[in-house]
């Protein structure tokens, strides 16, 4: 019984290795592979903000998974997260996020809203997190990416930088919610446009397989919905300061 | 007409591979599913599942047809598609349990967007006759409504393709032209389309049926010749390279995409050059489980569906280690050959009972069912 489950977990950890993951320890939770958070695709509008008028202002575009409920949930939601982790790593620069978020919005509706947002909120960069409600409704993909290349190509005009978020790594549900395709066309509109996309389905499937998180679990205790969302707005932060160059404290720590 | 006679057995013995594929492609999270088709070219087991039910449908009810003419072929297609709508409803009942299960027992805030999924809970009555109709379709429950509306429509598509099988044919690929030209397709429930296109899918159908009566022998020259398998290899070869890059353009499985279909022809190609009929696996024990499994295909395909959710469940509430998710793909697959052996066990039994008179029925489980 022992050789078969020496065995047993001597297989996990070879397919986990094979996986390219790595065994995350106690405080190292939010850690994330290099390839999800740093691409090519660049950031100009940020830079030439933060450059110019040291401040950066950043929108957050999204639906129910931007938020947490609870009275401390503004706070602890991963855009407040983000404005910590970037004030704190950018000591020198005026950050500032707001919030534009409503539930049960697909990303038709979210799209639609945006060329008020370029003049309500003059943001230099806008993190549009979407995806989960289309794939919920199973809106027809291509009327999905429609809305998707709408929505970026209205912010590009307007002079601001996009970074798109898909949706979140679900193991209870995803038997019922076919995440695929809506995945993939975001991966596609990112690439053509030129702009990061923070794929939270991969990496929250990283800190699942790697046991940062049990994803399964539930109840309803908030402690992991907030330290999820810490590590989504930290990802995020390193993720903006290193698409748009910019230099700051503590390179290493944030991550 | 001259089609082939007698039982082609590779036709179970790839559908029921193409049924084990299934049923790991829909366990969510799956590692195990890193190896099925999918990742490694264009097309996946749903074209070999839709192929050889195209090829079986038409090999029985073609028969029937020539000899007991377009009524009673067309009433007994007819009623396969009647017991295919009934397995539907009856995984949709399994799926409606899981759901609700979801909804009582996981309340994690992290997931509260997720749970919109349950949204379809508060309009029972419009959602229940919505999946009645066909147009509400969970995920993972699409294929057997394709089937459905494929199997509705053949009994002319068969008739025709046993007096003018080219034109048939021809027929099939101009639908599925003017389908991509003017994006005709059925409407879902709440939004949005089907999933399988079956003004789409249909030409895979037709395709196959086509092939049984006797379009596979005439193109057998064509397709057996060393430029044809050095065409399929290459093609094969250069969607494996690009699969493994993931940087291509979504591939259009709602509409069949050409690239798709190309896939599947070359996966076909070399099959039949490579795996002849009288291979003699075939006849060995170790082939008996996938070919058990691809006679009983509808019964199988409706296990695969369910053990995917019992599969999914044993990782929730278990554990989600990669041993669990191997011991849940190889304990799914034994259940399924084990239900084949004894659904093949019970037909012979009622066979060989006195006094039965189902022996002159077709047998289109015989024949690998049509789902």
């Amino acid at each position: 019984m022992k050789t078969v489950a020496a065995a047993l977990a001597g297989l996990s950890a070879a397919l986990l290795a094979l996986a390219g993951s790595m065994v995350a320890a106690e405080g190292q939770r939010c850690e994330v592979p290099d390839y999800l958070l740093f691409g090519n695709n660049e950031l100009k509008h940020v830079t030439e903000a933060v450059k110019k008028d040291r401040r950066l202002t950043i929108a957050v575009v999204g639906t129910g998974s931007s938020i947490l409920a609870g009275p401390d949930g503004p706070l602890s939601a991963y855009p407040a997260r983000l404005e910590e982790a970037l004030k704190r790593r950018l000591p020198s620069v005026a950050v500032k996020v707001v919030t534009l978020v409503r539930t049960r919005m697909s990303a038709e509706d979210l799209a639609r809203g945006m060329a008020k947002l370029l003049v309500d909120e003059k943001p230099d960069l806008v993190i549009w997190q979407t995806g989960t409600l289309d794939a919920i409704r199973r809106i027809e993909p291509d009327d999905f990416r429609a809305a998707l290349e709408e929505g970026v190509e209205t912010l590009h005009k307007g002079g601001a930088d996009v970074i798109l978020m898909n949706m979140q790594y679900s193991p209870r549900t995803d038997i019922m919610i076919a995440l695929g395709p809506y995945a993939d066309n975001m991966r596609v509109v990112a690439q053509q446009h030129e702009i990061p996309l923070f794929d939270r389905l991969a990496i929250m499937r990283h800190w699942s397989d790697t046991g940062a998180f049990d994803l399964y679990a539930a109840g309803k205790d908030n402690v992991l919905a907030h330290r999820v969302h810490d590590c989504i707005g930290r990802g995020i932060a390193s993720m903006i300061i290193d698409a748009a160059h910019l230099r700051s404290v503590d390179p290493k720590a944030g991550q | 007409m001259h089609a082939p006679t007698g039982r082609d057995l590779r036709l179970d013995f790839f559908r029921g591979i193409a049924l084990w594929l299934i049923f790991l492609d829909h366990i969510p999270s799956n590692l195990v599913a890193w190896g099925t088709i999918r990742n490694y070219g264009f097309s996946d087991a749903t074209e070999i599942f839709v192929f050889v039910s195209g090829y079986t449908a038409a090999f029985v009810y073609g028969k029937e047809m020539r000899e007991r003419g377009f009524i009673i072929a067309g009433a007994h297609i007819l009623r396969r598609a009647w017991q295919i709508y009934v397995a539907h409803v009856f995984l949709f009942a399994i799926y409606l349990a899981e759901i609700s299960y979801v909804a009582t027992s996981f309340e994690n805030p992290l997931y509260a967007e997720e749970m919109n999924i349950l949204d379809f809970l508060k309009q029972p009555d419009v959602t229940i006759v919505q999946a009645l109709l066909l147009k509400f379709k969970p995920s993972n429950m699409d294929v057997l409504p394709l089937y459905i509306i494929l199997l509705l429509l053949f009994p002319p598509i068969l008739w025709l393709l046993q007096f003018r099988s080219s034109l048939a044919l021809g027929a099939s690929v101009l639908l599925y032209v003017l389908t991509w030209h003017f994006n005709w397709n059925m409407p879902s429930y709440p939004s949005g389309h089907w999933y399988f296109n079956p003004f789409a899918w249909q030409l895979l159908f037709v395709f196959g049926a086509w092939c049984a009566l006797g379009g596979a022998q005439r193109l057998s020259r064509v397709s057996q010749s060393p430029v044809t398998v050095s065409i399929a290899a290459a093609y094969l070869l250069f969607a494996f390279v690009i699969s493994l890059e993931e940087l291509i353009y979504p591939i259009d499985k709602v509409n069949l995409d050409v690239l798709r279909f190309a896939h599947f022809l070359a996966l076909a190609v070399l099959t039949v050059r490579f795996v002849p009929r009288d291979w003699p696996l075939l006849k060995s024990w170790w082939a008996w489980p996938p070919i058990v499994c691809g006679q009983h295909s509808l019964e199988i395909f409706c296990l695969g569906v369910f053990l995917s959710f019992a599969a999914h469940f044993a990782m929730v509430e278990v554990s989600s280690a990669v041993w669990v998710q191997f011991v849940a793909s190889g304990v799914g697959i034994v259940v399924m050959v084990a239900v084949a052996g004894l659904l093949g066990w019970y037909k012979r039994a009622e066979e060989r009972s006195p006094g039965s008179r189902r022996r002159k029925a077709p047998d289109a489980d015989l024949a690998g069912g049509e789902a």
